[in-house]
């Protein structure tokens, strides 16, 4: 299966701090797909569902993240992903 | 009763505690069942077997439960109030090698997403310094 990707331009005023990486990690678990974050195209890739390594990658503001995700439910998790970072990380319901 | 492993915070410092059971429902969110204690019965710093074993019971999921704890007596209280569950409850309970506020935002970010205890514990020791 092929990996698809996607990237978004993150304007959240501390970037991919403690709040931020909670809530994109808590959203990527919710999908089945491997799922991997970088900030660059090229990598390095991290796994989008580990919380702390997600938190370490320290993505500053007016950062471009990268996602790439294998599986049968990629698209939709690289949509919700996009959607997320794009909305400035609204507080969930 | 919760599809999710549970969060317990034991800290020298009801305030500590309080607070960073805070931080875990603001920023994590409700759906992880969450017991704190901190303090002795005086008001003074310390920790107790009994309000710990309380706070186990107040996160108790059947998935288990997670305690992080800061210093000394914490770690040999929690590991006490493990002995004294009952045998059921006793093997579904771990104290994580973790530091408290850190571990503790980190283990409840796994455990919303319906992880095993064992997958919740190595979440939050995977930020020890080793």
């Amino acid at each position: 299966m092929n990996k698809i990707r996607a990237s978004v331009l993150m304007r959240h005023e501390v970037g991919l701090h403690a709040r931020p990486s909670v809530k994109l990690t808590k959203l990527a678990k919710a999908f089945e797909s491997k799922i991997d974050l970088g900030l660059s195209p090229d990598g390095p890739w991290v796994d989008a569902k580990s919380i702390v390594k997600v938190m370490a990658t320290k993505a500053p503001k007016d950062s471009t993240i990268y996602f790439r995700a294998e599986g049968r439910d990629a698209r939709a998790a690289l949509d919700a992903l996009v959607t997320l970072v794009n909305e400035d990380f609204p507080d969930g319901p | 009763m919760s599809k999710n492993v549970g969060i317990v915070i034991v800290s020298h410092s009801a305030d500590v505690a309080r607070g960073t059971a805070l931080m875990v429902e603001q920023m994590v969110g409700r759906e992880v069942p969450l017991g704190w204690c901190g303090g002795n019965p005086d008001g003074g710093l310390g920790t107790s077997v009994e309000a710990i074993m309380a706070a186990i019971d107040r996160a108790w999921s059947e998935k288990g439960v997670a305690i992080l704890v800061d210093l000394g007596g914490a770690e040999t209280n929690s590991e006490m109030a493990i002995e004294m569950l009952p045998e059921s409850r006793r093997g579904r309970v771990v104290v994580c090698n973790a530091p408290v506020v850190e571990g503790a935002v980190m283990a409840a970010t796994e455990a919303a997403s319906g992880a095993t205890l064992d997958v919740v514990q190595r979440t939050a020791e995977e930020l020890t310094p080793v």
